[in-house]
């Protein structure tokens, strides 16, 4: 008997053994063959590529934005091959908006042969996946990851986005210019990066401005479900302007529910509420009026925003967000960077990336979101914050 | 005779158990070395040592003491900003970081310990499913808690605020120019020195296994087992019931503790959003499926169950729909009337559970 659990030990040991082989197997039975069809772009036809990673949520909450990422990234890399100058590979990792998952993934990008990181998409998978590529020096550049701790102390990290105090500040700024004596509340997540970080610098400025909040109300991932106290309150402090410095899924509820309470204030948005009037099961009437500091409009005029918009449609159905429009300029900004670099294919992942570091500040580049778009060396990038207002489902600048 | 060879099968099991997890060791210590590893699986490594420790700790609750924790989170939680607090703190004390490492961990248990004590007080005299629902409330409230602390540290010291309305910032904080902020409310601990490594979670692993082994042996751990199965026979015999719940639950949580220091340290950013009830669950899942009690079947699962998502990465978006057919699968197959009889033909110690169960 005695023997026979040995065997089973040995056959449980074997199995563990198989777990680990399976998992490294299957990673490099990736690299040949080049695995779901889903998730990555065609590869140049002449094989010699520059490979392409990114990582951001494809599942849960904040899936519209990873999707959007990877969708508009596709875009941008088979238009730069078709154009032939450069070639690119793209890969994409599903990393659930999770600092844990988004590790493993950028792991399995870095299995694959990933020489650039065009993300994480998030701001806590960004921070997290930062700490890998500045130890391994793997050149990053986000299109969306906002917070300035992405940024901070990594000479290999780059913004497509605004960061979190440009959003907060410009913001408490605009209100101050725009909306005279607006009586202000803000409603946000304390329990979010993201939200926390822009209440923090809007309301900072806002005092500096003497921008009036009247009230100031949390809410938590677990009671994004309600928000009848938060509003009454801000109703009864007399709040005409009301700040959500949130994603748009809390903000749909809130723009519910105050639509059901009958309080009409202005409401005003950062670019996390981008994504609302593509949001299922939303009408996107109750959107109308809501004010939001972006820096891409889909209904823009110049021909570089018509023919992406056009081609996102074609191909996808949906009107493209800005997190779409600054995956794609992320896509641009890497293959301008690499040609002014003198990067090749052969090169490590290492030498691009001290090559981009030194080219990075020297760029300026003309995209969707934004002409004359400039790069500190800290990886901040300085472009103009726009404010749009929704008008018949689709964003219009104020006053038009 | 039947007893001696009670004995000798636990042991032989316990044997069994230690020679897996060194054996396991090695062959990845080996492959590792010579590059046969990739990337995404050294990068598993640590955090399925982190889990497996949880697993071994939760296993003590709810296998050893009978007692259910919906919180077990909670307590890795508290671990975590313990050892990035200290760790963070002690950077210029200690350079070396095996060290830092080491006193980081061990403050993880402490503060760990110390929450599963003060818990313990009230929910472990009472009889039923007290404690799942206290441990439930203990882990959502740690997260709100951890979520209005703000810690930074300059040459003065470390600076505290407690920030429950959501109001003040790290700018608040009062630190010096060379001050330093480690926890930013909801934003968590960003900026972490990455300390934590196989090795660690390997000697974590043989630790956690060696208190709990030695603990369910011992005259206390016995004691433990006879209030699992019948508490009144336990009570008559004059076993002091609170008390020793309150060793086997304490115990357990300091080991969460631990096992979240090292989750801690191996990421450079950590929220307490983190640690939430899904967490708990997940853990909770892997004791399930391994067995109660059972602290071989709980580092199994806890190994297979963590690596499988990753391991899943090729259907792409059909991924977590597989973990779960894969789940439920498994509980089927365990559940199986036949397999359980191979098992019983196999284990004879089976039999006789069967036995009891009917």
């Amino acid at each position: 008997m005695k023997t026979f659990k040995r065997v089973m030990a040995l056959v449980m040991v074997a199995a563990l053994c198989l777990v680990c082989f399976a998992a490294c197997g299957g990673s490099e039975g990736e690299t040949t063959s080049s695995a779901p069809a889903d998730s990555t772009s065609a590869p140049a036809a002449d094989g010699a590529a520059f490979k392409i990673g990114s990582t951001g949520p494809l599942t849960g909450e904040a899936a519209i934005y990873g999707t959007a990422v990877m969708n508009a990234a596709k875009i941008a890399v088979d238009e730069i091959n078709a154009e032939g100058k450069i070639k690119f590979e793209f890969k994409y990792e599903d990393d659930v908006a999770d600092g844990e998952t988004a590790v493993n993934a950028y792991n399995k990008l870095m299995d694959w042969g990933m020489q650039i990181l065009m993300g994480p998409v998030t701001t806590g998978s960004s921070i997290a996946v930062g700490a890998k590529t500045f130890e391994e020096r793997v050149f990053s550049l986000t299109p969306s990851g906002s917070s300035t701790d992405i940024i901070d102390g990594k000479d290999n990290f780059f913004q497509v986005c605004f960061t979190d105090p440009n959003q907060g500040t410009g913001s408490a700024d605009y209100i101050s210019e725009n909306m005279k004596d607006a009586k202000v509340a803000v409603i946000y997540r304390n329990d979010d990066a993201y939200s926390q970080g822009i209440h923090d610098t809007f309301v900072k400025e806002a005092k500096a401005k003497n921008v009036e909040i009247v009230y100031e109300g949390t809410f938590t991932k677990d009671t994004a479900t309600d928000f009848s106290v938060q509003l009454t309150a801000a109703k009864a402090a007399n709040a005409d302007t009301v700040f959500l410095p949130i994603y748009y899924q809390p903000a749909s509820v809130i723009l519910k529910q105050a639509n059901d309470m009958g309080y009409k204030p202005t409401f005003f948005g950062v670019d996390g509420m981008d994504g609302i009037l593509t949001m299922e099961g939303f009408d996107a009437k109750l959107a109308e009026g809501v004010m939001l500091l972006t820096p891409f409009s889909a209904d823009a005029e110049d021909e570089k925003t018509q023919s992406f918009v056009k081609k996102y449609k074609e191909a996808y159905g949906d009107t493209p967000n800005q997190f779409a429009a600054d995956a794609y300029d992320g896509i641009y900004i890497i293959a301008e960077a690499l040609q002014k670099a003198g990067c090749t294919v052969d090169m490590s992942a290492e030498e691009i990336c001290e090559k981009l570091i030194a080219v990075m500040p020297t760029l300026s580049f003309d995209g969707l979101t934004g002409e004359g778009m400039t790069w500190a060396k800290t990886g901040e990038v300085s472009k103009a914050p726009r404010a749009v207002v929704i008008k018949d489902g689709v964003y219009v600048t104020p006053g038009k | 005779m039947s007893k001696t060879k009670a004995i000798k099968k636990g042991s032989v099991k316990t044997i069994i158990t230690y020679a897996l997890v060194v054996v396991s060791f090695i062959l990845v210590t080996v492959f590792s070395k010579s590059g046969m590893l990739s990337r995404s699986t050294q990068g598993l490594l640590v955090p399925v040592c982190c889990y497996i420790v949880m697993a071994i700790s939760l296993n003590l609750t709810v296998g050893v003491l009978g007692e259910l924790s919906l919180g077990h989170a909670g307590f890795m939680s508290i671990g975590a900003f313990t050892g990035v607090i200290i760790s963070m703190s002690l950077q210029t004390v200690i350079p070396s970081t095996a060290l830092r490492l080491v006193v980081a961990i061990l403050c993880g248990m402490v503060t760990a310990a110390v929450a599963g004590f003060l818990i313990g007080i009230p929910v472990l005299k009472l009889r039923g499913d007290y404690l799942a629902i206290v441990t439930l409330a203990f882990g959502e409230i740690i997260k709100e808690l951890i979520n209005c602390l703000l810690v930074g540290i300059d040459e003065n010291g470390l600076h505290f605020i407690f920030n429950p309305t959501g109001t003040k910032s790290a700018d608040d904080l009062g630190l010096s120019e060379a001050g330093k902020v480690i926890i930013k409310g909801a934003q968590g601990a960003t900026g972490t020195q990455t300390i934590a490594n196989f090795t660690a979670g390997f000697i974590l692993i043989i630790v956690a296994l060696f208190i709990v082994l030695n603990f369910v042996n011992s005259r206390t751990g016995r004691a433990v087992l006879a209030i699992r199965d019948n508490r009144i026979a336990a009570e008559s015999c004059g076993i002091n019931i609170t008390k020793f719940k309150m060793i086997a639950f304490v115990l357990s949580a300091s080991i969460a503790g631990a096992a979240g220091a090292l989750y801690g340290m191996n990421y450079s950013n950590l929220t307490s959003a983190k640690f939430d009830f899904n967490t708990s669950i997940l853990i909770l899942v892997f004791v399930v499926l391994g067995g109660l009690g059972n602290m071989l079947g709980s580092i199994i699962a806890a190994t297979v169950l963590y690596v499988l998502p990753e391991a899943l990465r090729e259907f792409s978006d059909y991924r977590m729909l597989m973990y779960a057919v894969v789940l439920i699968l498994v509980m089927l197959a365990t559940n199986n009337p036949s397999v359980k009889n191979l098992f019983m033909k196999i284990i004879p110690g089976k039999k006789e559970k069967e036995g009891t169960v009917k």
